[in-house]
């Protein structure tokens, strides 16, 4: 049975997200950085940073309120108990940093189907308050068995 | 630029759990061992994401620290991590053009891949 790819170029609503300098912290305390710039505001102004900017995987952070409708979605399709976390990229552009309001939009890039398995690859654009782009996502979920 | 990239790290026991209040994923195959068992797995699995965050990290270190230096990322995941068990991100630049290079990367955990296709591009600053 051939994967549903009806969904394909749907968009879904923006989503929007405040940057908080402790959640910055947290994150990158988990993730195991060590850079002075991601905790101490007069490291990272000292550095050329606005504020106390995150890492870039923090990306996940803030797109995930865009981007986790869109997987969701029903008319999409996705049959979760077989899907697992594919591939993912990441482009970034302006650094985000505490203080920052991110807004995301996501969307449907593609659905194929590929080896049995189906491909549902969903983008996210995420841009701060004055218009720039900080981040752009490619997200692929692969589902066995289709 | 001519860039090797290598890192070495083992997440510990409930670094899933702080990764998860971190990132806001509360997936129970990433915090709860029985849950992860009951659906097949050996135990609670890393998250990918914080195994992608690896990844970024070591770009960054071996392209002298700056977040600014990683223009780019993407990776394959392939497997599972698991806790307590160290994970080697090693790469090499590709190419190198304007200032760019282009890096190839995978992460391995107990001489398996977990990530693989890793691709990079780090500006230099």
């Amino acid at each position: 049975m051939p994967v549903k790819a009806d969904a394909k170029g749907k968009t879904y609503p923006p989503h929007e997200y405040e940057v908080g300098l402790e959640k910055i912290r947290e994150y990158a305390r988990a993730v195991g950085e060590d850079n002075p710039v991601h905790f101490d505001r007069e490291r990272a102004k000292a550095a050329g940073f606005r504020d106390v900017p995150a890492p870039p995987m923090f990306a996940v952070v803030y797109s995930a309120g865009a981007v986790g409708p869109a997987v969701l979605d029903p008319e999409v399709g996705i049959n979760f108990a077989m899907m697992v976390h594919g591939g993912q990229e990441f482009a970034w552009g302006e650094p985000v940093c505490a203080g920052d309001t991110i807004t995301t939009e996501a969307s449907v890039k593609d659905i194929y189907e590929r080896g049995g398995m189906g491909f549902y690859v969903f983008e996210s654009v995420s841009r701060n308050q004055d218009g720039q782009e900080v981040v752009r996502g490619t997200w692929t979920n692969i589902v066995r068995g289709v | 630029m001519s860039v090797k990239v290598e890192l070495k790290v083992t997440p510990d026991r409930f670094l899933p759990h702080r990764y998860a209040g971190a990132s806001g994923d509360f997936n129970p195959i990433h915090i709860d061992a029985e849950f992860a068992k009951q659906v097949g797995l050996p135990s609670n699995i890393l998250h990918g994401l914080y195994s992608m965050a690896q990844v970024a990290r070591a770009c960054t270190q071996a392209a002298g620290g700056d977040p600014r230096s990683l223009r780019r990322l993407s990776v394959q995941f392939r497997g599972m991590g698991v806790p307590e068990q160290e994970i080697t991100v090693s790469g090499e630049a590709r190419e190198s053009r304007d200032g760019v290079a282009v890096v190839a990367l995978t992460a391995e955990q107990g001489g398996k891949k977990i990530i693989k296709n890793a691709e990079a591009e780090l500006r230099e600053l």
